[in-house]
């Protein structure tokens, strides 16, 4: 065992709360101020924003399937989609996901605390970000551009296509969307920072935390010190819009490149707030079932650090076609390298965590040597794109489209999967059977690779994105992405039966640890599902082996 | 038998790069994309040679370091599967190992930097230039001025052929080929070869995106600013790019033609144009119509 035996599990007396009552129904729901709970509500708002933001990928790619209009009326139409597709699995499908969800559930039981430092504004974190979604999905029924409903500016919202082409107020609508998706992600920051900080159970020392807690903390800061930047940003798009500064307004003296730095020095950190999650699952999944602990412990967590720190210097790589002096391009080139030896540090420990263990593939284990090797692929065509002399060619082609997608689609998403096989016994109290969490692994594998790997081909031939038709040259390549996509969704409908079928009908009871000896972290030592509330006794932690 | 296996690994991969990298059939017509195209489109200035060159070293490196890593994973996979090795070990650091997988990514890195600072430092610092011209990006259209000090004086109005003007101009025997969809445009510009050509690029509502994939170029129109871009191209042709930025409904319908042709063409051309154009009408015949130019 990881820790020291002194935990004595409260499986024989769980329904002895102080509490009277748990609430039910919807008092339960709405009100819940519950970690479990609300982390329970976050995974179903991001299964809800998978199934729409998935969608419009699957209508995006009916329509790219082969050149001339087919799917959409207009351009426009299709940038509509392509905004809606990113903002909703960014906002609303990863991030509930990776923190709200995962993070919700399984810090509190990581560390030994009994719940969240702050039970109501958590659950403020989570209706802030249901609001969010719900402005986000209105505004595709409101005026954009003229003549045209949505927000089509893509998901980076570009002054000034995002207010001079934008004259409806879908964009605005869009703006608090990201307004309150972003206030309930600063609440949910603040509640991990002081429950990790200030709630380990005795003997849980930084350095002994398990590395997910370790990557949502990490994460936690990214967004503190992210977020509010986009916050200022966006404010000044709408006063831009409606109230007549002109902050982005050449016009008016104001400068358009002046959002894209703001932008980027959020979305920058951003993806490393929607990947670093994703690595703590994975660093607890290939643990697990090499049966060793993680290898470089120390190094693992602080490349993290460094990645996160790194992360916030390099925004404006995204602008190396914007006309950036030859001293910046060299900066940005130069910064976006160095963050490949925190991130190959984190590859080869994982490897060599593997190395010398006794690996048993089962379905999470899939899942993360899955994402290993494709968040490898997707890195070295960072690699690529860091060189600001090559990005000018490649910039908004769709090379890049394949580079971010093979680290978020096939690495968040995978990693987001990766943690749902490896935790559906503790969360629903039933195992979900192995072979189908394999089968689902294959279709989203293949599928995946045969819808991204191609497009590194269309962007080093030229094709630009955010196209709803394209010249014909382009044509192969555009099937063969589109069938990949086919493949991976008829995955995601096996993925939903599956969870079905295990949750409801076959309702094979887990027990505590259905992993093994390798399972060492805390939560596996309690009931699963884990009781209402938790850790009355906090466990007191003698000693972590890595 | 590491090391047998990764050598037989770095000799399958030494073909498949060159496979990848080897220039697809070169009977296709240069500045445009062409179907099942894997790399680059075959490049016509310096630039664009020295981007192709970096990416084809980079390619390997990537390509490499991909093979490596699957390799070690697959290796690890197989030998310390739990039928093989029933009892993990508990080795969990190895600080010579970590120095390594540290210092190694990082020698790599200044490898790579080196090329690619000096490709970044000829991109960006222009020399002195024959023919300056001005690319303005408007929602969806391209306006192109000749400075009045070089010969020039007028603006030419660059949209894309929709398809019923594609059409006629096929039926006036135009092969398709030499009008290709969403590419053709109406006007092209025409400037002429192996001399140095500076861009300067604006825009005159949205951000657009100059963008000429055969030249190694793209920069951004952003209103209120002027961006710079030079080439000098070796090879006569017409190259074509697309609109590389977001900016609306007609965002893939806003097309870059570039007619490179000789010196003396050029010239020539010069004069036609000051007529043609000096009322800065928009004109729908294409150059081509007006005088017809051996591509």
């Amino acid at each position: 065992m990881a820790y020291g035996a002194a935990f004595n599990p409260h499986a024989e007396h769980p329904t002895s709360d102080s509490h009277a009552a748990h609430p039910t129904g919807l008092r339960r729901w709405l009100f819940s101020t519950n970690h479990k709970d609300i982390g329970t509500l976050y995974l179903a708002l991001a299964i809800v924003g998978m199934f729409i933001g998935g969608t419009f990928s699957i209508l995006m790619r009916i329509n790219l399937q082969s050149p001339g209009h087919h799917l959409f009326a207009d351009g426009q139409a299709y940038n509509v989609i392509v905004t809606g597709h990113g903002l909703i699995m960014i906002f609303f499908v990863i991030m509930p996901a990776l923190i709200g969800g995962f993070g919700n559930w399984f810090v509190p039981l990581m560390i030994g605390a009994p719940d969240m430092a702050f039970p109501r504004m958590n659950n403020l974190s989570f209706w802030f970000t249901a609001g969010g979604m719900c402005l986000l999905l209105l505004s595709t029924q409101m005026e954009g551009a003229p003549g045209a409903n949505g927000v089509g500016a893509g998901w980076t919202l570009y002054a000034p296509f995002s207010t001079l082409g934008h004259p409806g107020p879908a964009v605005d609508f869009g703006i608090l969307a990201l307004h309150t998706a972003g206030a309930g992600s600063i609440l949910g920051a603040i509640n991990f920072i002081t429950t990790i900080l200030n709630m380990r159970a005795p003997g849980m020392t930084l350095h002994r935390m398990p590395l997910f807690v370790w990557s949502e903390l990490v994460t936690a800061f990214l967004l503190l010190l992210s977020l509010p930047v986009l916050a200022g940003a966006i404010t000044m798009l709408l006063t831009d819009r409606n109230f007549g500064t002109t902050f982005y307004d050449p016009a008016g003296g104001g400068d358009p490149i002046l959002y894209q730095h703001l932008f980027w020095f959020f979305g920058h950190p951003e993806v490393y707030i929607m990947i670093l999650p994703a690595f703590g699952i994975v660093s607890q999944v290939i643990s697990t079932f090499s049966r060793k602990p993680i290898f470089g412990y120390l190094g693992m967590a602080y490349a993290m650090v460094a990645i996160a720190v790194i992360g916030f210097v390099v925004w404006a790589h995204h602008m190396f076609t914007a006309g950036l002096s030859l001293d910046a391009q060299r900066y940005f080139t130069a910064a976006t390298m160095v963050i490949a030896v925190p991130t190959g540090v984190k590859i080869f420990s994982w490897i060599a965590t593997m190395y010398g263990g006794s690996i048993r593939l089962a379905a999470p284990m899939l899942w993360a040597i899955g994402f290993l090797f494709l968040f490898t692929v997707g890195g070295v065509t960072g690699v690529v794109l860091a060189n600001a002399g090559v990005d000018h060619v490649l910039h908004n082609t769709y090379y890049v489209v394949a580079h971010f997608h093979y680290v978020l689609s096939l690495g968040a998403v995978f990693g987001i999967l990766c943690g749902w096989y490896y935790w559906f016994p503790k969360m629903t109290g039933y195992v979900i059977p192995d072979w189908m969490g394999k089968t689902h692994f294959w279709f989203a594998f293949v599928g995946s690779n045969v819808t991204f790997f191609p497009m590194h081909f269309l962007g080093l031939a030229g094709m630009p994105r955010h196209y709803f038709d394209y010249p014909d040259a382009y044509a192969h390549w555009h099937f063969i992405a589109s069938i990949g996509s086919y493949i991976f969704a008829a995955g995601m409908i096996f993925f939903v039966f599956a969870n079905l079928y295990a949750y409801f009908i076959r309702k094979q009871p887990a027990g505590n640890n259905p992993w093994g000896a390798g399972a060492t972290t805390l939560e596996w030592t309690l009931p699963s599902p884990p009781p209402f509330h938790q850790y009355e006794v906090l466990p007191r932690i003698t000693g972590a082996d890595h | 038998m590491v090391r047998t296996a990764r050598a037989g690994a770095r000799t399958a991969l030494s073909s498949l790069a060159a496979a990848l990298l080897a220039s697809p059939a070169s009977a296709e017509a240069i500045g445009q994309p062409h179907p099942w195209q894997l790399g680059l489109q075959p490049q016509v200035t310096e630039i664009g040679e020295r981007i192709n060159s970096l990416h084809d070293a980079l390619l390997v490196i990537i390509t490499l370091i991909t093979v490596f890593v699957l390799a070690m994973i697959l290796y690890t996979l197989f030998r310390f599967h739990e039928s093989r090795n029933p009892v993990p070990s508990r080795t969990t650091h190895n600080t010579f190992l970590e120095i390594i997988w540290t210092i190694v990514p990082v020698m790599i890195l200044v490898g790579i930097a080196i090329p690619s600072f000096s490709l970044l430092r000829f991109k960006l610092v222009p020399p002195p230039a024959d023919i300056v011209m001005k690319a303005t990006g408007s929602q969806w259209l391209w306006t192109y001025d000749y400075p009045k000090d070089q010969g020039g004086g007028f603006s030419i109005v660059s949209k894309m052929l929709d398809e019923k003007e594609r059409a006629d101009l096929i039926a006036k025997g135009t092969s398709p080929e030499d009008a290709p969809r969403l590419l053709a445009v109406d006007n092209e510009v025409v400037l002429p070869v192996d001399k140095i050509i500076k861009v300067e690029v604006t825009s005159a509502d949205v951000i657009h995106g100059f963008n000429l994939p055969a030249f190694g170029v793209k920069v951004n129109a952003i209103p209120g600013r002027n961006n710079e871009v030079w080439f000098k191209v070796d090879k006569e042709g017409l190259y074509y790019g697309q609109c590389t930025q977001i900016c609306g409904d007609q965002h893939s319908e806003m097309p870059l033609a570039f007619h490179i042709v000789s010196q003396d063409r050029y010239a020539e051309w010069l004069k036609e144009a000051k007529e043609k154009y000096a009322s800065n009408s928009v004109s729908g015949a294409r150059v081509a119509d007006a005088s017809p130019i051996a591509p």
